[in-house]
């Protein structure tokens, strides 16, 4: 198909492509359906120090030589649980905790990049994401977790609104909030851990944040939430993707930037209703 | 009558601050108990501790066995910018062993049923900012009911509502307490609310009294609850709290308008 002088069709013959698509899209819809949990719970600068922790992670397995899913992934799931903890505790001075936490692990990360690594390829690579580097397994391992963190929310949707509007009595009504809190760091972790390929460190916590927001502007129903904003985080993934290829921009930065337009539209659209819908999500 | 909750020897602290101390406190089936006491005495940690929703530092709670409880929360402290309908918050504690989360056809009946009983019929697809103050308060005594429980749990209910909402909100207890449901709450609205109640809890991190208004509403226990001299009349058989020293104020303040 032949658009405006370009053919639409043409990155589709580069396998590469295809399957940086296939995962943009799944990683955009994954990304939707937590962050719709993240912008309610306010949660979005966990959600950043988090992606920052699992760089960490990501480098140390890389110098020592451990696959990424496995080095990654526990240091991630580990930190992922480590800072609900904390923010559970609402100490004061939790979120300087946090940010001391994942910004150190961020440090260690470079340094040992740095030291050991091929360090500039590789630190671009995982901050900014990259499409060439999108493998079978990242598509078998984003996939795995959508279809668990989806069966999962579906699963235990209830107790997870319950526990996300009023822990004090869903904990009463039998609910174990402690527990469902603990799931969802650890969804968010795996999260991270397999869009960060493709996305980057740096651009992930948007893509948990903008959708929702969106969806959020658009509804006053976290059911009809947790439909919209995952079909948000998939187009502004595959609409992003395709775009990155003829503008020959970051695919990172023009997934963010088809996502931030598509907030901005609504943003316009739904006026006064919408703004006063988001003026309550706290970013914590 | 069978004991519901039975507390012994109950004390709770957060750190080295003790809230709560050497509580004994039973309530058996069809009761209706508040529990008074100033901002600060531990009301609140006491219904916590008798959810089980903190654990006691010192001595037990017993619940019997099968016990439902139902916890109605303080209207302020509920997030009424949460993307939620009326329905999806009464059917919200009814999770357990559930595949699919959409509201079935049952539920519905039964949650319209339940919002008819109290008054908010035909309002289950609103959301919950879109409702006046006493019809928000009732929303969450709805999803309460909606769980069936043997003893329903109010903190503050009559906190930031104004008289007319106080009003229906009494009348509502009075008519589910005749119907068999126990109740227990916190209140610091002495007048509005606890003189109407048959037995009362005075609570200043320890009980100070625990009886009928009539025996409990006395100058003593008041001046040992609240820490400031208070005077009782009796009213139509009713006992009235007075504070000292309002009268004070509205003088000194007359004088100063005057001059």
């Amino acid at each position: 198909m032949i658009l405006l002088g370009l053919d639409l069709f043409e990155p589709y013959h580069f396998a590469f492509f295809r399957n940086g698509v296939l995962v943009a899209t799944i990683a955009g819809a994954l990304c939707g359906v937590l962050g719709v949990f993240v912008v309610l719970r306010g949660m979005s600068y966990i959600g950043h120090g988090l992606s920052h922790a699992v760089f960490g992670g990501a480098a140390a397995s890389a110098v020592m030589g451990l696959n990424y899913f496995v080095g990654a992934g526990v240091w991630g799931v580990w930190s992922g649980v480590l800072i609900g903890r904390i923010a559970r505790r609402r100490i004061i001075g939790a979120d300087a905790a946090i940010g001391v936490v994942t910004t150190a692990s961020f440090a260690l990360g470079l340094a040992l990049l740095n030291r050991y690594g091929q360090a500039k390829k590789s630190i671009e690579a995982v901050l900014f994401g990259s499409v060439l580097g999108v493998k079978t397994s990242d598509i078998i391992a984003v996939t795995v977790v959508t279809v668990v963190v989806v069966i999962i929310v579906v699963m235990a949707y209830r107790k997870m609104v319950f526990a996300t509007f009023d822990p004090d009595v869903a904990e009463v009504t039998g609910v174990q909030v402690q527990w469902v809190e603990a799931l969802l760091m650890v969804m968010l972790s795996l999260t991270i851990l397999v869009t960060m390929r493709v996305i980057g460190t740096l651009l992930i916590s948007a893509l948990l944040v903008i959708p929702a927001s969106v969806s959020r502007m658009t509804t006053n129903s976290i059911a009809r939430m947790l439909w919209v904003s995952p079909i948000v985080g998939a187009a502004s993934g595959f609409i992003g993707m395709n775009m990155a290829y003829h503008l020959d921009t970051s695919v990172s930065a023009t997934i963010i930037l088809v996502a931030a337009a598509m907030f901005a539209v609504v943003y316009g659209a739904t006026g006064v209703r919408g703004r006063v819908r988001i003026s309550a999500l706290h970013h914590v | 009558m069978t004991k519901l909750i039975e507390c012994r020897h109950l004390s709770c602290a957060y750190g080295n601050t003790i809230v709560v101390k050497d509580v004994d406190l039973t309530i058996t089936s069809g009761e209706f108990v508040g529990v008074v006491g100033p901002s600060g005495s531990g009301k609140t940690t006491l219904l916590k501790a008798i959810l089980k929703a903190i654990a006691p530092s010192h001595g037990h709670i017993d619940h019997s066995p099968g016990l439902r409880l139902a916890y109605v929360p303080q209207v302020e402290t509920v997030d009424w910018n949460f993307p939620v309908t009326v329905t999806e918050v009464v059917v919200m504690t009814q999770s357990q062993g559930r595949w699919w989360p959409r509201i079935t056809n049952a539920e519905r009946a039964a949650t319209e049923q339940v919002l008819e009983r109290l008054g908010l019929g035909g309002l289950g697809n609103r959301h919950i900012r879109e409702l006046s103050g006493g019809q928000q308060q009732r929303v969450f005594i709805a999803r309460a009911l909606f769980h069936q429980p043997d003893l329903l749990v109010l903190d503050e209910p009559t906190s930031g509502v104004d008289v007319r909402t106080r009003h229906d909100l009494m009348h509502l207890l009075a008519e589910l307490n005749e119907g068999g449901m126990s109740i227990l709450l916190t209140t610091h609205d002495l007048n509005g609310l606890a003189a109407h109640l048959p037995r009362l809890v005075c609570l200043n991190t320890t009980v100070i009294a625990d009886g009928a208004p009539n025996e409990v509403l006395t100058s003593s226990v008041l001046e040992q609850t609240y820490g400031a001299p208070m005077e009782v009349l009796i009213h139509g058989g009713m006992p009235v709290v007075l504070e000292h020293g309002a009268d004070e104020i509205s003088r000194r303040l007359s004088r100063r308008s005057a001059s």
